[in-house]
C-alpha cells in the first residue's frame, strides 16, 4: 500500500497572534510551530495501517517555505517511511495548495489512500483535503473519527454533528480526513527525534509540481485582531441576588432569555 | 450581481441557517436558490417569500439517500448553467463537506467560515477568523472566477418571510456517474436538547463538575432556558461528557448569543472554540481564572450554589413573564 500523508505547519495554539504592520499577515518571529493537531491523527492513522499491511509505506507531504522541514522531521520521528517539502510560500491559498499536493502524489505514485486532517487550525478552512481528491478523481471521506478497513475498501464512521454520524463506505484509492476520536497520536521518542535529524527529505518545486502565481483565487489581507474586551463585570451579593440579577441581565439587557 | 444560494433542508423544512443567508447584505444582487433531494418543490415557496426571485429544483432519488460526493457531482452540472457570479452556502457539516468539492470541480475562488459577508455592486467584501479566531482578516478574491463561500451559522439574523413574494420555479436535471461512496447507516445522536453549533445559548461546565451525574445541574439549568450543554476538554477526557459537546481548539467551534461557562478555567485551547461569543458569562470560584479575562459578565462562586439558583431564578422569570 502506497500511504500518504499530508500535513500543515501551524502555529501553536498557545502563540499571542501579532499582526505585521501591513496589516497583511501576522509577524512569524517568536512564533512556535507544530503539526496541526488533526493531521497528528491523520500520521497515526497512516502507521497504524502501514503496519497492518506488510510492505507498505507512509509518506508525509507539506507545502510551505523552510521552515515546514521539522515538521516533517517530527512525523518521521512518529514513525512515517519519507517526508518530503512542497517549496510554496506559507500564505499559498487551498486551491494552489491542493493543485500541487496532487501534483506531487502523481509525481511519487500512485496512491491507495490519503490521509488528511478534517481543518487546519490557522485557516480553519477544511478546503485542502476534498480539493485534492477532487483534482486527483479519488472519493472522499470527511470528518472521519473511526475506521474499519475491509478488503479493498473502508468503513468510515462520519461526525456529522449534532452527535449523529454517517457510516460511509468507500473504495481504495481515497481521502480521508480524520476528526477527533479516530486515534490518540504516538509521541515521538527522543531518540526517535534525535534519529530523524539524519534522515533525508526531499524537496518538490514550485516549477517540479507545475504550480504558479497564477493559480492562485485568494488572498488574506486586512487582519483585524478583535477590539479590546470591556473589563468583566463581577456580579456581587448572596448567591441568590447574583444569580437573580445575572438572569435580569440575561433577560433585559442581552435580550437572550 | 447573481447569487445562488445553496439551501440545505431537512424533514421538508428549511435549515435556520440557510435562512440567515437571505439576511446578508447582498446589495442589489439577483438572488437564486438551488434545492436538492427528494420532493423539494415545496420548498419554492419559503425560498421565494425569502427573497429568492428564482428557485432551482434539482429532484433525484439518488440525492436522498446519497452522499456528499452525488450533492457536489449533482450541484458541479447545475452551477455552470446557471452561471451565477458567487454560491453560498451555510457552513454546516454539509455546507462545509460540500462547497470544496464545489470550488475544485468549478476551479472556483473558495472563501469558507464566513463572518461577515457583504455585496455591493459587483464587489464581494468577506471577512473570516483566522488563528481559532484570534484574529480575523479579509478575503480577496484575486481574479474574477466564480466564488464559492460559506457562512458561518448566526452571522446574520433571517429575515421574516414576505408572504406577497414568490419565486419562478425551474427544474434543473442531473445525470449523476456511478458512486464510489456509499451510505450505509445514519445512527442519530438522540437528545432533544441543542447541539453547540446551533444553539443561541451554550451552558457549559468543565472539570469540576466531578462526574457525568453532577452534569444534571448543567443540564437542568440549560433545560429551563433552552440552552445547549458544552463541556471541556477536561470534562470529556473524564468521561463525563460525549465528545460531541466538547467547545475548544480540538472540539466545535461555537459563537452563540450567549455562552455561560461553569468551572471552567478558560485555557487558550477552550478559548479558541467560543471566544467569538456575543456574551461570555464566567461561574468560577478563581477570581484569578483566564475565563474571566473573556467574560462581559461574572460571578465568582461555587457552581453547585450558584447554577441551580440560576436555573431556579430563569422559571421563575418564565413564570412571571
Ligand atoms: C492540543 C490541545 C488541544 C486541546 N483542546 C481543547 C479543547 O478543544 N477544548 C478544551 O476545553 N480544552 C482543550 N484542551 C485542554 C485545555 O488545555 C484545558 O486543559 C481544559 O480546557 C481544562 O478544562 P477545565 O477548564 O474544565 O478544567 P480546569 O482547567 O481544571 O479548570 C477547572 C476550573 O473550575 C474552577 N472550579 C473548581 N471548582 C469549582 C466550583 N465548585 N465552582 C466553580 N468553579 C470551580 C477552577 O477554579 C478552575 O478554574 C486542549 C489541550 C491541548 C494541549
Ligand atoms: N500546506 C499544506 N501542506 C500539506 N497539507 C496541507 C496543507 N494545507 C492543508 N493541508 C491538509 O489539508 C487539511 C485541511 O486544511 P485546511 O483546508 O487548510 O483547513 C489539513 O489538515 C492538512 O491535512
Amino acid at each position: 500500500m502506497n500511504i500518504f500523508v499530508c500535513i500543515r505547519q501551524v502555529p501553536d495554539t498557545t502563540t499571542r497572534i501579532k499582526l505585521r504592520e501591513d496589516g497583511n499577515g501576522i509577524d512569524e518571529a517568536d512564533i512556535q510551530w507544530i503539526i496541526s493537531p488533526h493531521d497528528e491523527l491523520a500520521i497515526e492513522e497512516a502507521l497504524q495501517f502501514r503496519d497492518r499491511q506488510p510492505g507498505s509505506t507512509v509518506t508525509v507531504l507539506s507545502a510551505g517555505p523552510a521552515r515546514v522541514t521539522e515538521s516533517l522531521r517530527m512525523a518521521l520521528a512518529m514513525g512515517a517511511d519519507a517526508a518530503v517539502r512542497l517549496d510554496l510560500p506559507g500564505d499559498a491559498d487551498s486551491a494552489t495548495n491542493a493543485r500541487s499536493l496532487a501534483a506531487a502524489i502523481g509525481k511519487l505514485g500512485q496512491a491507495d489512500v490519503v490521509f488528511v486532517g478534517k481543518e487546519a487550525i490557522d485557516d480553519g478552512a477544511g478546503a485542502v483535503g476534498t480539493m485534492l481528491a477532487v483534482k486527483l478523481g479519488l472519493p472522499c471521506v470527511n470528518v472521519v473519527n473511526g475506521i474499519e478497513y475491509g478488503d479493498g475498501s473502508v468503513t468510515c464512521r462520519r461526525d456529522v454533528g449534532g452527535g449523529n454520524i454517517e457510516i460511509i463506505e468507500t473504495p481504495f484509492p481515497a481521502v480521508i480526513s480524520a476528526q477527533v476520536g479516530l486515534n490518540e497520536p504516538r509521541y515521538a521518542t527522543a531518540l526517535n527525534i534525535i534519529k530523524a535529524k539524519k534522515k533525508p527529505i526531499d524537496t518538490l518545486t514550485a516549477d517540479e509540481l507545475g504550480v504558479t502565481d497564477a493559480d492562485r483565487k485568494t488572498r488574506l489581507r486586512n487582519f483585524e485582531l478583535p477590539p479590546p474586551k470591556q473589563p468583566c463585570r463581577i456580579i456581587e451579593g448572596s448567591p441568590a441576588e447574583q444569580a437573580n440579577e445575572l438572569i435580569r441581565v440575561l433577560a433585559e439587557d442581552v435580550q437572550a432569555i | 450581481m447573481k447569487i445562488l444560494i445553496i439551501a440545505e433542508h431537512k424533514n421538508g423544512a428549511l435549515a435556520e441557517a440557510t435562512r440567515e443567508l437571505f439576511g446578508l447584505s447582498l446589495g442589489q444582487a439577483e438572488i437564486h436558490a438551488v434545492v436538492a433531494g427528494e420532493a423539494v418543490a415545496p420548498l419554492a415557496e419559503p425560498l421565494g417569500q425569502l427573497g429568492a426571485t428564482k428557485v432551482h429544483l434539482v429532484e433525484s432519488l439518488a440525492l436522498a439517500g446519497g452522499t456528499g460526493e452525488s450533492l457536489g457531482q449533482a450541484l458541479g452540472q447545475v452551477v455552470p448553467r446557471i452561471a451565477p457570479d458567487v454560491v453560498l452556502a451555510a457552513h454546516t457539516p454539509q455546507g462545509r463537506d460540500l462547497a470544496p468539492r464545489l470550488a475544485a470541480t468549478l476551479d472556483a475562488a473558495l472563501a469558507t467560515d464566513c463572518i461577515q459577508l457583504s455585496c455591493e455592486g459587483d464587489t464581494v467584501i468577506a471577512r473570516r477568523p483566522v488563528y481559532a479566531g484570534k484574529a480575523t482578516a479579509e478575503v480577496e478574491f484575486t481574479d474574477d472566477s466564480l466564488k464559492v463561500i460559506t457562512v458561518r451559522p448566526r452571522s446574520a439574523k433571517a429575515p421574516e418571510p414576505d408572504t406577497a413574494r414568490s419565486a419562478e420555479v425551474a427544474q434543473a436535471t442531473v445525470e449523476l456517474p456511478e458512486q464510489k461512496t456509499a451510505l450505509k447507516e445514519i445512527i442519530a445522536g438522540g437528545g432533544e436538547r441543542p447541539d453547540v453549533t446551533e444553539a443561541a445559548i451554550i451552558v457549559t461546565g468543565g472539570r469540576s463538575l466531578g462526574s457525568a451525574e453532577n452534569f444534571s445541574i448543567i443540564e437542568n439549568f440549560a433545560d429551563t432556558i433552552g440552552a445547549a450543554v458544552g463541556s471541556s476538554r477536561a470534562a470529556v477526557d473524564a468521561g463525563y461528557r460525549p465528545y460531541r459537546d466538547q467547545v475548544g481548539q480540538t472540539g466545535k467551534v461555537v459563537s452563540p448569543q450567549v455562552y455561560i461557562a461553569c468551572g471552567v478555567s478558560g485555557a487558550i485551547q477552550h478559548l479558541a472554540g467560543m471566544r467569538t461569543s456575543k456574551h461570555i458569562v464566567a461561574i468560577n470560584t478563581d477570581p484569578e481564572a483566564p475565563i474571566f479575562q473573556v467574560a462581559d459578565h461574572g460571578i465568582v462562586g461555587d457552581l453547585f450554589e450558584v447554577v441551580p439558583l440560576l436555573a431556579e431564578a430563569a422559571k421563575n422569570r418564565n413564570g412571571n413573564g
